[in-house]
């Protein structure tokens, strides 16, 4: 059998899969087995896919994806903690032609944040809100988060969530769920490929859904901090799946009525 | 000559965000300001410009609405009062952090705290010396009129285009509540370019724009920061406004902005009239303060008197800028209670000409 070569592999025909165009050269700063670089991949490929580059404007939030604005193609600003669905609010009802998401934690969405979340989307705002939801604060070193477990260690709840004393986790997503102004509301992962097929076609609903005005379209995404969680990625992953997904189980809490 | 009305002077902001072209509102109600946001209301600027007007569930999301339509370029305000513009500070430190052109309105109560619902100038500090965090300067503009309020709107928002910088009109309770007779200027149309720098989606012809006040890299942040400074001493260099009145034959002068200028005017004729010759100098913008030319005045003047609804902020710039040449003094009321022109002429005998 002759050798094939190098050139001979790398054919059109032979292609599967390429990165999307709307991420940049740069190397994301997350930890390696961190959900956020498989979420900004899924964004990225949507806006491509649907041809928004040039009708986007992202907003960041305060937390690790706060330099996401390297990592993405597109206009982008950066906010204050909590308050990227006000930033959104006013871009989207100055330029309604424009496809405006923001890409938020669990720190920054349902707790600082949080008043800012609830009246967006009770407004029913056109914009598309990402939450990325690992119950922990992972930047400022695996703090208590607004949606860590009840028992679940933190670096401020060091011998686990006492919710006696701490409070109860915070379930936004059902709460956005209720509100006359959400459109499309779902829960995704990304710790197995089969979740992250999922999750990438809800991203693109409510991506797609943004141009009908019907209202906020919300995605949480159920994901991992091994570092903060102090596992490895893959003990993480399975933490999430016997741990996270009982108390937040995926599936869509709200969908247009067709 | 332009239209001519009687407006309250928070009204006239109204009016005239409208008429300057102003892309969007972002408010929350809070007196002696609501009425800017009910106006706006009333008058559906929508149907008018095409001008957005929202009412945010607080001033933290008010603030924050204006940063994101700052950041694509439009032309955005906001207006408050005191605690409601404290509320506001962070978002104010970012948009200053960012660069971005906006617009705020500060109808000034008395305070600290809920304090009270009537006239002050206690605000001066907060507004002038950077009320958020980090080393920033906001442009301050303090009108003594619904004249003023109604000009500065246009001057504001012209002022922080030209410098991407927020600016600010101080104003208090008084001037806000006031009706007077204004001549509106005529309404120019929303603008419609885009802006090199603005997030409005990356086109193809240029590379993407990022709106961010953050650089974890020390070296460039603080090259961002001495950017900001230079830009800064630029416009203390050239965007300095006063006013003086009888000042020219002045043996003694008063230093007062806003509603303490209106008084202080009285009070300069009352002074006039028992033999004093005193002046007024009236700073128009507060920051840029005008202290080249407050120095200036110590050739001529043997003392001066700062009189502010306050417990003495403004005079601190004062004292700066004579550095001790004369005898620099300060008069004021607190709480919500304005001075008398009697009780300043007082004052100017008794602090300034007899101490």
């Amino acid at each position: 059998m002759a050798e094939i070569t190098l050139d001979q592999i790398i054919q059109p025909e032979n292609m599967v899969y390429t990165r999307s165009r709307i991420m940049t050269d740069t190397v994301l700063h997350y930890c390696p087995g961190c959900g956020h670089g498989t979420v900004h991949r899924l964004l990225a490929e949507v806006i491509e896919e649907l041809d928004l580059q040039s009708e986007t404007i992202g907003i960041t939030p305060v937390g690790c994806s706060v330099l996401m604005y390297n990592y993405m193609d597109i206009d982008m600003q950066e906010a204050a903690h909590g308050r990227a669905p006000a930033l959104a609010t006013a871009i989207k009802r100055l330029m309604s032609e424009k496809f405006v998401f923001t890409y938020q934690g669990d720190g920054d969405l349902a707790a600082i944040g949080t008043a800012e979340t609830i009246h967006a989307c009770n407004r029913g705002e056109n914009i598309t809100i990402l939450f990325i939801n690992n119950g922990i604060y992972g930047m400022t070193g695996g703090q208590m988060a607004p949606t860590t477990l009840p028992d679940m260690k933190a670096s401020t709840c060091p011998y686990g969530r006492d919710v006696q004393m701490m409070g109860n986790p915070l379930k936004i997503t059902d709460i956005v769920a209720t509100l006359p102004g959400s459109y499309y509301v779902t829960r995704q992962s990304v710790h197995t490929p089969g979740n992250v097929r999922k999750a990438k076609k809800a991203i693109r609903k409510a991506v797609e859904y943004q141009k009908r005005n019907q209202g906020t379209c919300f995605v949480e995404i159920v994901s991992n901090c091994n570092s903060g969680w102090k596992m490895t990625p893959v003990d993480a992953n399975q933490w999430l799946e016997e741990n996270m997904l009982p108390f937040y189980p995926l599936g869509d809490l709200k969908v247009p009525e067709e | 000559m332009g239209e001519l009305r009687l407006m309250k002077g928070n009204e006239a902001v109204a009016e005239a965000a409208i008429r300057a072209g102003a892309d969007g509102y972002f408010g929350y109600p809070i007196t002696p300001q609501s009425e800017v946001m009910e106006y706006l209301m009333a008058e559906k600027p929508h149907e008018r410009t095409g001008m957005v007007v929202l009412q945010a569930e607080s001033e933290l999301a008010a603030i924050n609405m204006v940063y994101g339509g700052a950041a694509c370029g439009k032309k955005v305000m906001t207006s408050s009062s005191s605690p409601g513009i404290s509320l506001m500070q962070e978002g104010i430190s970012y948009i200053a952090g960012a660069e971005l052109p906006c617009l705020l309105v500060n109808v000034v109560r008395g305070g600290p705290g809920l304090g009270t619902i009537q006239p002050a100038q206690s605000d001066y500090f907060q507004s002038v010396k950077g009320g958020g965090h980090g080393d920033y300067r906001l442009i301050t503009l303090a009108p003594a009129s619904v004249q003023e309020m109604s000009d500065f709107v246009r001057l504001g928002f012209e002022l922080a285009f030209k410098y991407r910088n927020p600016a600010m009109i101080l104003s208090d309770g008084a001037i806000g509540q006031m009706m007077e007779k204004v001549e509106l200027f005529d309404p120019v149309p929303r603008s419609k370019e885009i802006l090199p720098w603005a997030t409005t989606g990356k086109t193809p012809d240029r590379e993407r724009n990022i709106i961010t006040s953050l650089d974890l890299d020390p070296k460039r942040q603080e090259d961002f920061n001495l950017k900001l400074q230079k830009k800064y001493r630029e416009i203390e260099e050239k965007e300095v406004r006063f006013e003086k009145i009888q000042c020219d034959d002045a043996e003694y002068l008063f230093v007062a902005y806003g509603t303490s200028s209106r008084v202080v005017q009285k009070a300069v004729q009352l002074a006039r009239s028992r033999g004093i010759r005193v002046g007024l100098f009236r700073p128009i913008t507060l920051w840029p303060f005008p202290s080249k030319e407050i120095f200036a005045m110590t050739e001529q003047v043997k003392g001066i008197l700062s009189v502010e609804m306050s417990a003495g902020q403004m005079v601190e710039d004062i004292r700066l800028a004579v550095k001790g040449k004369i005898k620099v003094d300060y008069y004021g009321r607190m709480g919500g209670i304005i001075p008398t022109p009697d009780e300043v002429v007082e004052m100017l005998e008794k602090k300034i000409i007899g101490g």
